[in-house]
């Protein structure tokens, strides 16, 4: 069969209209029609807030209410504790603990430690032997987001500084970043050192640095968190930015301070004196 | 060399090859491929998040975009497409993956053994069924 030039030419443009038909077409349909789509949203009893923060009221707190806060915290947390005595049994030779890589998320510390440049001549008698409670500030300009090579640790909308443990590479950049010490690094599986394992919140892995979050998976059922219900009133978490909350009330009537502000990282949790 | 000599070694290099495909067929168990059992909730609620086919390929891409979800954008409720609502977890709540599908043996290791994947989840996450 003998083919000329110009019905070769009629031919192929006919098939590349068809080509072109279908896909066309399937771009038309998809979008009229709009397959339905899966949404993602927050819990409806979630507590939310533009910013927040926390103000601890130190002539509250007693050595017993500042326990009381870290152990609500760590065993919900299944935060481990060095001095829980090993499970053999389970976790047969468990090298013997380094006090130095303990892992805290809140913790009573003494008041020239953690507010160094506020140390007077004369300080009145009582600071010496007040336990005051530090954890993550959850600053507004937090230098650990920015050391983090891998945006494991960022802030999140709601001014919450948070850790993904998932992505942590254990590199510890944002432990050297924090100027609190309020990150810790799992030297070692936390596992053998967590008396009772809270099924409500994962535990860690080694090779990992973890901190306070603020309770967000608390907040996101619509609970407070675990050390403000622990505190008899000593500490109440609110939104900074609503002139409105208790909080910001609390900030209008006292005078408060926070830990070494001249850094300029701006901490969300402020300490009435 | 013969013609025989060299047809007979050629039947011996092919047979030698395929020896993954027969010894298969010979020696090993014929109903190897384990099937996910469904347990407790997970047997009669017959409706997961994605549809089983999706679920099956595709859950690892999920837990992913859950996981993103629920720790950088604080969202945790999940409304799927077939109109039912999960919480976007791992192992907490009822309306989890571990609240639904209570054994995880069966479910999560059964084939994670089987295709010999050792997904990290559970150094972190814990099965509540273990704890008690």
């Amino acid at each position: 069969m003998k083919k000329s030039r110009r019905s070769f030419l009629k031919v192929a443009s006919i098939a590349a209209i068809g080509l072109g038909a279908a896909p066309a077409m399937n771009f038309a349909a998809s979008n009229s029609h709009g397959a339905a789509k899966a949404v993602k949203d927050k819990n409806e009893e979630a507590l939310t807030a533009h910013r927040w923060g926390m103000v601890i009221d130190t002539n509250k707190l007693t050595d017993e209410i500042a326990e009381a806060m870290t152990e609500a915290c760590h065993s919900a947390h299944n935060v481990p504790d060095f001095n829980h005595e090993v499970d053999e049994e389970k976790y047969p030779n468990t090298r013997p603990v380094n006090m130095k890589q303990e892992i805290k998320w809140i913790w009573p510390e003494k008041f020239h430690y953690a507010f160094p440049y506020k140390e007077d001549e004369f300080l009145a008698e009582k600071f010496h032997h007040l336990p005051i409670p530090v954890l993550c500030n959850h600053c507004k300009e937090a230098p650990c987001t920015q050391a983090c090579p891998t945006q494991a640790t960022f802030k999140r909308k709601d001014g919450i500084v948070l850790m993904d443990y998932h992505r942590c590479i254990g590199c510890r950049f944002c432990m050297a970043a924090c100027p609190f010490g309020a990150r810790s690094f799992n030297y070692r599986d936390p596992r053998p050192f967590i008396a009772e394992t809270d099924p409500d919140f994962p535990t860690r892995s080694k090779g990992v640095v973890e901190k306070c979050n603020l309770c967000a998976e608390r907040l996101a059922k619509g609970e407070r968190p675990h050390c403000e219900e622990a505190s008899e009133g000593a500490i109440v978490v609110g939104d900074l930015e609503d002139p409105e909350s208790d909080i910001r009330h609390l900030l209008a009537e006292h005078y408060t301070i926070r830990r070494k502000q001249s850094y300029g990282t701006e901490p969300s949790v402020y300490y009435i004196v | 060399m013969s013609k025989n000599m060299i047809i007979s070694g050629l039947v011996i290099f092919v047979i030698a090859v395929l020896s993954p495909f027969w010894a298969q067929a010979v020696f090993g168990d014929k109903h190897v491929v384990p099937k996910p059992e469904l347990v407790g909730k997970a047997a009669t609620a017959k409706k997961c998040v994605l549809d089983k086919y999706d679920m099956r390929a595709n859950h690892m891409s999920l837990l992913d975009e859950w996981r993103d979800s629920v720790v950088r954008d604080a969202d945790r409720r999940y409304d799927a497409v077939n109109g039912h609502s999960f919480g976007m977890s791992l192992s907490t709540g009822e309306d989890s993956c571990l609240g639904c599908h209570e054994d995880k043996a069966k479910f999560c290791d059964s084939c994670h053994v089987y295709t010999s994947v050792n997904p990290y989840c559970w150094e972190c996450h814990t099965n509540p069924k273990e704890i008690e």
